[in-house]
């Protein structure tokens, strides 16, 4: 790589050419501090945090978007640079809300971070102050953009990586707000309430619809039986809340906190995810026989399904029927266990830890209430159990061994990996193949559908079939897929999407790590890798292989594909408008 | 069609010849800003019907459309009068009161600037400089100008307007 010689803060260093000042700086080790950046995704140096003085330039120049050239001399820490960066946080602090004591970002804020790194003793500038009003309809995000500082991350996200676009910058000037077409709430534009935004939120402006008071007044209520269960990705990220680092394996202290909690029973969603690729495969099997409609296509990611009934409705009758695995589980548990356990299912309070916030969404869908009841009460993300767990005081590092409870507990490691992208194919395509096959193998690994490129594709042969996989995620690959599909430029039998870049350890409901991290940290290989360590060390790796998942179609749905499983463990999907309030 | 609206004829012929609007900047660069203007000249201003078929048309995402029309002050979300009031605030006009000239249009007519009459016969904005420096201040009305007004003299100016037949 062609290299140039530059100079910041009196070092002389050799750079690749196509840094910018700010990547040179890293480089470096000279930390430059950085609001509206974040690498790959929003570089384009509107926020002027990170100035820096350039020798011969006639002003401040921002370090994020500055390419370094052969002999150029930079100081990060000139008067004129501290002053402008402090007037400039100044500037922005005189129009934020500043109730950091409540915020829910408070600590990890970006911009309170700043205000301290900074020094910032006082605000001179009291001038007049934006008032909008909250968004809190979306059942999944909340929006208040008296805490916007206006970075644009979002938007980014939401346009550019998930290709949804249901937020951008509107008015000017003083009256610039970030927020949906004619200020209509989240709740009714096509947002697929995947909840990236708020990942990458530097402050408080977006957050998950807080559930947790749900949560502690049923675990108050002497009538309810409460259980909860937890998605695979949780447990690979939940550590990061307590300062743990990125890719901690936490299975046991999430066990055991949510037993201190007062939960009566701690599922692992992992089961049902063997039993969503015990009826998935089926449908897969049957449509591959049967000539049904190809390419089948997951539907595990609400956020997905959510995106797919609004721009793809062509594609609604290639969804698998499936419900998610939660749901199923949700399912199960006000039917199977509850029946098993002697329990009203009226009485029975489900409650699903998910990476996720489109979840949220999702368990209000009318259509996910096979038992009458809804199949899950309610949805908290990872980032709301660390917040309980931190409100009981549990020590979430001093905690005994605890494993899940039965009987649904044990989970296999196909069930695992759901929470990395390509997992659900991988675990699908362990159980078809040996069903199309009638033999079992010991080669179950399908490398070419891991990893984060955006689109993978795999062929596997089974049984006579020449099966042709494809997986993307984050919404933006699967609009490049399916846009691939419609133009007949591919063709595939079945796909995997889920709608957050990595898949689930990556999703809207995970931990927040800033920009500072984010930008350098792949954060969907660090908490993938766990995944997949956690997935080694199971007995189990093939979901028909689960004695639970083949106790429960013994006792009670018969085979998979059955009528009882399709009361319970089956949805439908359809068309929705993109903007029904006109 | 309301009666506010400017009206080159029934919805259905109005709707077409937005889509030849759209048919024709399509597949060339920067098509928005171009089509947004041909279209709030067939409409007279940018609905969200209008916005969406837009969205739809070339697909940009209605966020999008949205952010660039309440970006620029040209575009408006709102329908014009028949009548468009428009008060200079540039900086000559201002100093010589064009304020008050504003003000008293806001209270004769009982709109604020950006809307339109109930009775679909004025709109009011307020605009920059329109190079009549010498006359200030100065407001337009449709293609007339009036200069070194007063504002004694809104009303009888109004009363002229209110009554034409077109």
């Amino acid at each position: 790589m062609e290299m140039v010689n530059i100079t910041i803060d009196d070092r002389k260093l050799q750079v690749p050419k196509n840094y910018t000042v700010l990547e040179a700086a890293r480089y470096a080790n000279i930390a430059i501090p950085t609001l509206c950046f974040l690498k790959d995704i929003n570089e384009i140096g509107a926020c002027r945090m990170c100035v820096v003085e350039v020798q011969g330039a006639r002003s401040l120049q921002a370090a994020c978007v500055f390419p370094v050239s052969e002999g150029l001399v930079i100081s990060t820490k000139s008067p004129a640079v501290r002053e402008a960066r402090k007037v400039t946080l100044e500037l922005i602090l005189s129009n934020h809300d500043r109730k950091c004591l409540t915020c829910v970002r408070s600590r990890s804020c970006e911009l309170q971070k700043l205000a301290e790194d900074l020094n910032i003793k006082d605000i001179r500038f009291e001038g007049e102050a934006s008032k909008h009003p909250i968004d809190n309809f979306s059942p999944s995000i909340v929006r208040d953009p008296n805490k916007c500082v206006l970075c644009r991350r979002c938007v980014s996200m939401c346009k550019n990586v998930q290709g949804v676009g249901v937020i951008d910058t509107n008015e000017r000037g003083f009256n610039t707000i970030v927020s949906s077409a004619f200020n209509k709430s989240l709740n009714s534009v096509p947002c697929t309430m995947c909840g990236q935004c708020i990942a990458v939120c530097p402050v408080g402006a977006l957050k998950e619809k807080d559930d947790t008071d749900k949560v502690w007044e049923a675990l108050s209520n002497k009538d309810l039986h409460v259980v909860v269960q937890t998605a695979p990705a949780v447990r690979v990220a939940l550590g990061e809340e307590f300062g743990m680092p990125i890719g901690s394996r936490v299975t046991s202290n999430m066990i055991a906190s949510l037993r201190r909690l007062g939960f009566k029973k701690v599922f692992d969603t992992d089961t049902a995810a063997d039993l969503t690729i015990m009826e998935e495969g089926t449908e897969l099997i049957d449509r591959l026989k049967n000539g049904g409609k190809l390419p089948l296509i997951t539907s595990c990611s609400p956020g997905w399904i959510k995106f797919c009934e609004h721009n793809y409705p062509e594609f609604i009758d290639n969804l698998s029927s499936c419900k998610s695995p939660h749901e199923m589980f949700g399912a199960v548990l006000k039917s199977y266990y509850a029946e098993k356990e002697g329990i009203d299912p009226a009485k029975v309070f489900v409650v699903s830890i998910m990476p996720c916030t489109a979840k949220k969404y999702e368990a209000k869908r009318p259509e996910l209430s096979s038992t009458g009841y809804p199949d899950v009460d309610v949805v908290l993300t990872t980032r709301e159990l660390a917040k309980m767990i931190k409100e009981a005081a549990i020590d979430f590092t001093e905690l005994p061994e605890r494993h899940f409870d039965d009987p649904m507990g044990e989970a296999t490691g196909a069930g695992v990996i759901f929470g990395a992208t390509g997992g659900v194919m991988e675990a699908a395509l362990r159980t078809v193949v040996e069903i199309l096959e009638g033999k079992s193998f010991d080669k179950i690994e399908y490398n070419a559908v891991r990893g984060i490129d955006g689109i993978k594709e795999a062929v596997v042969e089974a049984g006579g079939y020449k099966i042709k996989a494809a997986v993307a995620h984050g919404l933006g690959n699967a609009r490049k897929l399916l846009d691939r599909i419609k133009a007949g430029e591919a063709q595939y039998d079945f796909i995997e999407i889920m709608a957050c870049p990595g898949g689930c350890v990556n999703g809207g409901g995970q931990p927040i790590q800033p920009s500072y991290v984010r930008s350098w940290v792949d954060l969907r290989s660090e908490r993938a890798k766990a995944i997949y360590e956690e997935e080694r060390d199971l007995p189990i790796r093939k979901s028909h292989e689960n004695p639970r998942i083949q106790m429960l179609y013994k006792e009670y749905f018969g085979e998979p594909g059955s009528h009882k499983a399709h009361e319970l463990l089956h949805t439908h999907y359809e068309q929705k408008e993109k903007y029904p309030e006109k | 069609m309301g009666d506010n609206m400017c009206c080159c004829g029934s919805a259905d012929v109005m709707d077409q010849k937005l889509q030849e609007i759209i048919e024709r900047y399509k597949d060339t660069n920067g098509a928005l800003i171009p089509v947004l203007h041909e279209a709030q000249e067939l409409y007279g201003y940018l609905p969200m019907e209008v916005q969406m078929k837009i969205s739809e048309g070339l697909g940009i995402t209605l966020s999008e459309i949205y952010g660039v029309v309440t970006f620029y002050t040209q575009f408006s979300l709102k329908p014009k009068g028949k009548n468009r009031i428009s008060v200079c605030l540039g900086t000559a006009c201002y100093v010589k009161g064009a304020n008050h000239i504003l003000d008293k249009l806001k209270e004769k007519l009982g709109i604020e600037v950006g809307d339109c009459t109930e009775d679909g016969k004025f709109s009011l904005d307020a605009c920059r400089c329109i190079g009549a420096c010498g006359l200030a201040p100065v407001m337009m009305i449709n293609d007339d100008v009036y200069g070194r007004l007063t504002p004694d003299e809104i009303e009888g100016i109004i009363e002229k307007y209110k009554n034409r037949q077109d």
